[in-house]
């Protein structure tokens, strides 16, 4: 039998086994690929026993072991983090999607035509307009919307100001906005024709 | 009253409770009246609910989970090696 099978838990194991789940499905959310995020949970991991012995508060880790996984994935793709934030500021001048969808109407005989659009989006799809996002935007909207973090909390696992976590958020809404029509036009979800008509 | 376009760039902020109470109080009086802007406001709050997508969508599958399992008793152990 291993030496692993026979000894008793660490508390480093104690702490973190319960989260494991946690990580690994914030992980494929953040980067979008299951082979990738087991690699990311894996270094979140090895960062975390090496901080383990500086961490207070070991009754509720999840949001340390949330910025030592965020810190991973930022450093794995630092180029693609650190490319400018504001080069699509232009197109998000363009109309909201609200609007888009009344004035494009790509269901003229649904009476609910914005819920349709939305129906759409299965979690599958919704998970792929997020990869379309620029990483840093796509990190707050998912800390934010999938898993409930509060503004000031997204600043302290991401070690930026508020003021940056509420920009990012308002960007990427905007951004995600943008990404769904064109998702939805481009694998067909909704014509070209209709789109345009 | 504000405009539909100052509205609109709040409701985010107003679903998230992340607003001043002014803006808020203007919101509010803004969508009393607005029944474009309370479609908007319904529409950013189904777009943000669809966002929750359940976490049961990517939970990781036996193999993995039971690599993970070895891989934390690994590192725990002192044996950190990456696979």
């Amino acid at each position: 039998m291993s030496e692993t099978a026979v000894r008793a838990p660490t508390e480093f194991e104690d702490v973190v086994g319960p989260h494991l789940q946690y990580l690994y499905a914030l992980a494929v959310h953040l980067c979008g690929h299951q082979t990738i995020a087991e690699d990311l949970v894996q270094d979140a991991l090895l960062r975390a026993f090496r901080g383990f012995p500086h961490l207070r508060n070991r009754e509720r880790p999840r949001l340390w072991l949330t910025r030592v996984l965020t810190c991973c994935l930022c450093d794995r793709f630092r180029a693609e983090h650190e490319a400018d934030e504001m080069l699509r500021l232009d197109s998000e001048a363009g109309p909201d999607l609200f609007d888009r969808i009344t004035e494009e109407d790509p269901f003229p005989y649904s009476d609910r035509v914005h819920l349709d659009f939305l129906d759409l989006f299965d979690d599958a799809r919704v998970i792929e307009v997020f990869q379309r996002l620029h990483p840093a935007h796509r990190t707050a909207l998912i800390l934010a919307y999938v898993y409930g973090y509060k503004a000031r909390e997204i600043a302290d696992i991401t070690g930026k100001s508020v003021g940056t976590v509420l920009a990012r958020l308002f960007r990427g809404r905007k951004q995600l906005e943008r990404e769904l029509w064109d998702y939805a036009q481009s694998t067909g979800l909704i014509t070209q024709k209709e789109a345009t008509a | 009253m504000i405009k539909c376009k100052d509205a609109v760039s709040r409701l985010w902020a107003y679903l998230d409770r992340n607003i001043e109470r002014i803006q808020e109080a203007e919101l509010e009086e803004h969508l009393g009246l607005c029944r474009h802007c309370c479609g908007e406001l319904e529409f950013a709050k189904q777009l943000r609910g669809k966002l929750r997508s359940p976490d049961s969508a990517y939970q990781p599958t036996s193999d993995v989970r039971a690599r993970l399992e070895t891989f934390l008793k690994d590192v725990g152990g002192g044996r950190r090696r990456k696979r």
